[in-house]
C-alpha cells in the first residue's frame, strides 16, 4: 500500500492548516487599554462613503481631544438583515464585542432583552446635550426596564409624495393636502379617471416588500386610526399585542380598496421584491406615479452619481402629510425609525466609548452628519439651525413631522408580527382574502408568534 | 501488522482527523444540539433545551409543509426532469455535432454554469419579469404576455435552475458516452437496432452508474439552491416559491429563531438523504 508520500503530504498540509487556524484565533484578543473599537454598518455600495468619511473626521477630533487614545474601526459591510446577524454574533462574546456599536431601533429592544447592551443612564445624567434630544427619539432606545441603551443619531419620517404634473393634468390642486383617508382615495380616483397610463397611488404591500410594506404601508394607516395617542399595535401597559382592533381591519380595507379599484400598481408589480427600486428610479422620475406613500430618504436616490440623478425633483414633486383616518387629532401621521449608538454589555472600555459618543454628538458634528446623510434631526437645537433646515428641499417638512411621529413597538416579537402584517396585506392585495378574513388570520398568527401575549380590543 | 506499527502509520493522519472532527463534525454536532433548543439570535436572555418541540412545530406548521412540497416540485422539475434529461440529450447531440457547433453549445451551457448564483438569478429575473425578454418574445409571436414570476413562480425558478445547472449533467454524460466502446454500438447497428432501441438497450444500461451519480449530485445541489430563488422571487408571491432553504432562512435570520431554523435544516438533510438512499439502490443493482 503506497501510504507514505500521501501521509507525509497530509501531515504537512494539516500542520500548515492548523497553524493558520490558530493564528486566526489569536487575532481578536489582546486589545490595548487605550484602543477604542467602534463597529458600524458600511454601505455595500463601494461608491457610498458617507459614514466612513464622517467617522474618519470624528476619529481625528477624538484622538486630539484624548491624547494617547486610539480609535480602531471594525466596519461590517452587509445589507441590513445580515448586519443584524453579524452584530448579534459579535455581541455574544467579550472576545469579539467592540466598545461601541451602531444599532437599528428596529432591533435594539431584542438586543436589550438578550443582555447584549449596557444601560447608559449614568452617563446620560451627566451629559447636558441629552436634554436637547426630543422625547419620542429618547424613547426609541429605551428597554422594557425603563433604562436607555442608545443615543439616536437621527431618524426618518414618512408622508405623501405627489407628482405636480400629474395633479395639474387631473385638475387637482398644486398645494394638495388631504384631510382624511377618503380625500386620498378621492384624489387617486380622479387621477385614474383623468390621467390614463399613470399609477394613481402607491402603497407598499405584501411579504416581498418586507418591513417596507409594514412601516411605509400598513402602519402609516394603522397609527392614524383611533385617538391618535395610544399605540394600536401594542399595549405597553399590559405588555401585550393587540388583536381584533377595528383600526386594523379598516387599514386592511384601505389597502383592499387601493388594489381592488386598481388605484395602486398592478398587483404583480406591487409584489415584485424589487418594486421600490422601480418607484424611486423609474416611476417617480418619469412622471408615471401620481401619489407615493413613502419615506423622507427618497432624494438620496436622486443625488448626483446615484445612477438616477434628478436635480429638479423638488420642482416636480410636492409633499403632503399622511392624514388620520377621519381627520381626527392630531390630523397627521408619521412613523419613524433610525439608528442609535450603543455600548455592548461586554465592551472592554465603556467609558471611553461614551466619550466617543459625546464627540459624535457635539452640535456641529451632529449637524454635519444630518446634512451628509440626508437624515432627519432628533435634536431640537440642530432642527432649528438654518444651515440644517435649508440643506435640502423637503427637510423642513419631514423634520416638522418628528413632533407627531410614532416609533414601532420594536420588542423581540416585532419582526414576526411584522411578517404577519405583510401576509394579511398580501391576502387583500391579491384579492384572495377579504379584510375581515385577513384580519382574523392575523389574530391567529399573532397569538402564535407572541406565545399568546395578546389582548383583544 | 504489529500494533506499534499500526499506530505509527496512523500518526500522520491524526492531525487531519483532529481538524476534521474540530471543523466538520464539531459544527454539525453543535447544529444537532441547537435544533433541540429554543435558541434565538436575539430577544432572549437564556436558551433552554426543548426536546423535539421544534420538530413537532415544523410538522404542524402549514408553511413548513408547503415548503417541503415546493422543494419536491422544484427538485423533480428542475433536477430529475430538467437538468438530467436535457443534459443527456445535449451530450448525445453534441457527440454527433460538428466541432464548431460543439464548441459553441458547450461554451454557452458552461457559461451559465460558471456564473455566480446571484448573477444568474438577476439575469433570469430580467428574462421573466413583466417588461422582460420572455414577454418581448411572446409579444413578437403575438402570444399573450404575463408576469411569469407572479403567475407561475415555481415553474420560473425551476426553469432558471435548469438553465443554470444543465452543464454539469452534460459534462458527466459526455464523459460517460465517450466510455461506451464504439464496437458495441456498431454491432447493434449492424443487427438492425434503431436509434431508440440502441438508446434503451445499450446506451442507458451502460451509463447507468453515471446516471445514478449525476442524479444524486444534482438533487443534493438543487435541494440547497437559495440565492437563485431569493433573487428572483424572495420565495413569493406569498410563499408560492418558498422552498425549504428559504423557509429556513426566514425562520432563523428574519424571525431570529435559530433553534427552529436549525431543526428545519436537519429535516432538509433528511429529505436529501432519502433521495440519496434511492439513488444508491439504483447504483447497486448492476446489469
Amino acid at each position: 500500500m503506497p501510504v507514505r508520500p500521501t501521509a507525509a503530504l497530509t501531515t504537512l498540509l494539516t500542520a500548515a492548516l492548523a497553524a493558520t487556524a490558530l493564528t486566526a484565533c489569536g487575532n481578536g484578543s489582546g486589545s490595548s487599554p487605550n484602543t477604542l473599537k467602534v463597529s458600524y454598518k458600511q454601505s455595500t455600495d463601494n461608491s457610498i462613503k458617507v459614514m466612513d468619511t464622517y467617522l474618519a473626521g470624528i476619529k481625528k477630533q477624538f484622538e486630539k481631544k484624548y491624547p494617547g487614545k486610539k480609535v480602531e474601526f471594525v466596519p461590517i459591510k452587509a445589507p441590513d438583515s445580515e448586519y443584524y446577524t453579524k452584530l448579534q454574533q459579535m455581541l455574544r462574546s467579550p472576545r469579539t464585542a467592540p466598545d461601541l456599536v451602531y444599532e437599528d431601533t428596529f432591533l435594539i429592544n431584542s438586543d436589550i432583552t438578550s443582555g447584549y447592551l449596557k444601560p447608559l443612564d449614568p452617563y446620560l445624567a451627566k451629559w447636558p446635550d441629552w436634554q436637547r434630544f426630543i422625547g419620542t427619539a429618547k424613547n426609541s432606545a429605551k428597554g422594557a426596564d425603563g433604562k436607555t441603551y442608545g443615543v439616536p443619531d437621527g431618524t426618518d419620517t414618512r408622508g405623501l409624495w405627489f407628482d405636480r404634473r400629474v395633479f395639474a393634468k387631473a385638475g387637482l390642486p398644486a398645494d394638495w393636502q388631504p384631510r382624511t383617508w377618503d380625500d386620498v382615495l378621492a384624489a387617486a380616483r380622479t387621477i385614474k379617471k383623468r390621467v390614463p397610463g399613470v399609477t394613481p397611488l402607491n402603497v407598499y404591500t405584501g411579504k416581498p416588500a418586507g418591513e417596507r410594506a409594514t412601516m411605509q404601508g400598513f402602519e402609516m394607516l394603522l397609527y392614524g386610526t383611533g385617538d391618535g395617542t395610544s399605540d394600536p399595535l401594542y399595549d405597553s401597559g399590559g405588555k401585550k399585542w393587540i388583536a381584533g382592533s377595528q383600526g386594523f381591519e379598516d387599514s386592511l380595507k384601505f389597502v383592499e380598496t387601493v388594489y381592488k379599484e386598481k388605484l395602486g400598481p398592478d398587483v404583480s408589480d406591487a409584489l415584485d421584491p424589487n418594486f421600490a427600486t422601480t418607484v424611486n428610479g423609474e416611476l417617480l422620475p418619469q412622471g408615471k406615479l401620481g401619489i407615493d406613500l413613502d419615506g423622507s430618504w427618497l432624494p438620496q436616490a436622486w443625488l448626483p452619481g446615484s445612477g438616477h440623478e434628478w436635480k429638479d425633483w423638488s420642482k416636480r414633486l410636492g409633499l403632503a402629510y399622511m392624514p388620520t383616518q377621519h381627520g381626527q387629532a392630531p390630523g397627521k401621521v408619521s412613523m419613524s425609525g433610525g439608528w442609535t449608538w450603543a455600548v455592548p454589555a461586554k465592551a472592554a472600555h465603556p467609558d471611553l466609548a461614551f466619550d466617543f459618543v459625546r464627540t459624535l454628538q457635539t452640535k456641529d458634528n451632529a449637524r454635519a452628519w444630518y446634512v451628509a446623510d440626508s437624515g432627519i434631526s432628533v435634536r431640537e437645537d440642530v432642527a432649528e439651525d438654518p444651515a440644517y433646515a435649508t440643506a435640502q428641499p423637503g427637510i423642513k417638512f419631514f423634520t416638522d413631522l418628528v413632533a407627531s411621529t410614532h416609533y414601532r413597538p420594536a420588542y423581540p416579537a416585532y419582526p414576526k408580527v411584522s411578517t404577519a402584517v405583510q401576509e394579511a396585506m398580501e391576502g387583500v392585495t391579491t384579492g384572495d382574502q377579504s379584510a375581515e378574513k385577513a384580519a382574523s388570520g392575523y389574530d391567529a398568527t399573532l397569538k402564535d408568534v407572541t406565545d399568546g401575549q395578546v389582548i383583544r380590543k | 501488522m504489529r500494533p506499534h506499527r499500526r499506530i505509527s502509520r496512523a500518526l500522520p493522519v491524526a492531525p487531519a482527523l483532529v481538524l476534521l472532527l474540530l471543523f466538520l463534525a464539531g459544527p454539525i454536532a453543535y447544529c444537532v444540539y441547537i435544533a433541540f433548543t429554543d435558541l434565538q439570535l436575539t430577544g432572549q436572555a437564556h436558551s433552554s433545551f426543548v426536546g423535539f418541540a421544534n420538530f413537532r412545530r415544523a410538522l404542524r406548521d402549514d408553511a413548513f409543509l408547503n415548503a417541503v412540497w415546493l422543494t419536491l416540485v422544484f427538485t423533480v422539475l428542475s433536477s430529475l426532469v430538467g437538468q438530467n434529461t436535457l443534459g443527456l440529450a445535449l451530450a448525445a447531440l453534441m457527440k454527433r455535432a460538428s466541432k464548431p457547433v460543439r464548441t459553441l453549445t458547450g461554451g454557452v451551457v458552461i457559461t451559465a454554469w460558471v456564473l455566480p448564483e446571484v448573477v444568474a438569478g438577476f439575469l433570469l429575473y430580467a428574462f421573466f419579469r413583466r417588461e422582460g425578454t420572455l414577454n418581448a418574445i411572446l409579444h413578437w409571436l403575438h402570444l399573450p404576455r404575463q408576469n411569469w414570476l407572479f403567475t407561475l413562480p415555481i415553474l420560473a425558478v425551476s426553469f432558471a435552475n435548469v438553465w443554470r445547472g444543465t452543464a454539469f449533467s452534460m459534462l458527466v454524460y459526455s464523459a460517460a458516452l465517450d466510455e461506451i466502446p464504439s464496437e458495441i454500438t456498431e454491432a447493434a447497428e449492424v443487427d438492425g437496432a434503431g436509434g431508440w432501441r440502441r438508446l434503451w438497450h445499450i446506451t442507458l444500461p451502460m451509463i447507468r452508474r453515471s446516471i445514478g451519480t449525476n442524479l444524486m449530485l444534482n438533487t443534493l445541489q438543487t435541494l440547497s439552491v437559495f440565492g437563485l430563488i431569493w433573487v428572483m422571487t424572495r420565495g413569493g408571491p406569498g410563499d408560492k416559491s418558498q422552498t425549504l432553504p428559504l423557509f429556513m432562512y426566514e425562520q432563523a435570520f428574519q424571525n431570529s429563531m435559530i433553534g427552529y431554523g436549525t431543526a428545519v435544516a436537519l429535516l432538509l438533510l433528511l429529505v436529501g438523504s432519502l433521495f440519496s438512499v434511492v439513488y444508491l439502490r439504483l447504483l447497486r443493482t448492476e446489469v
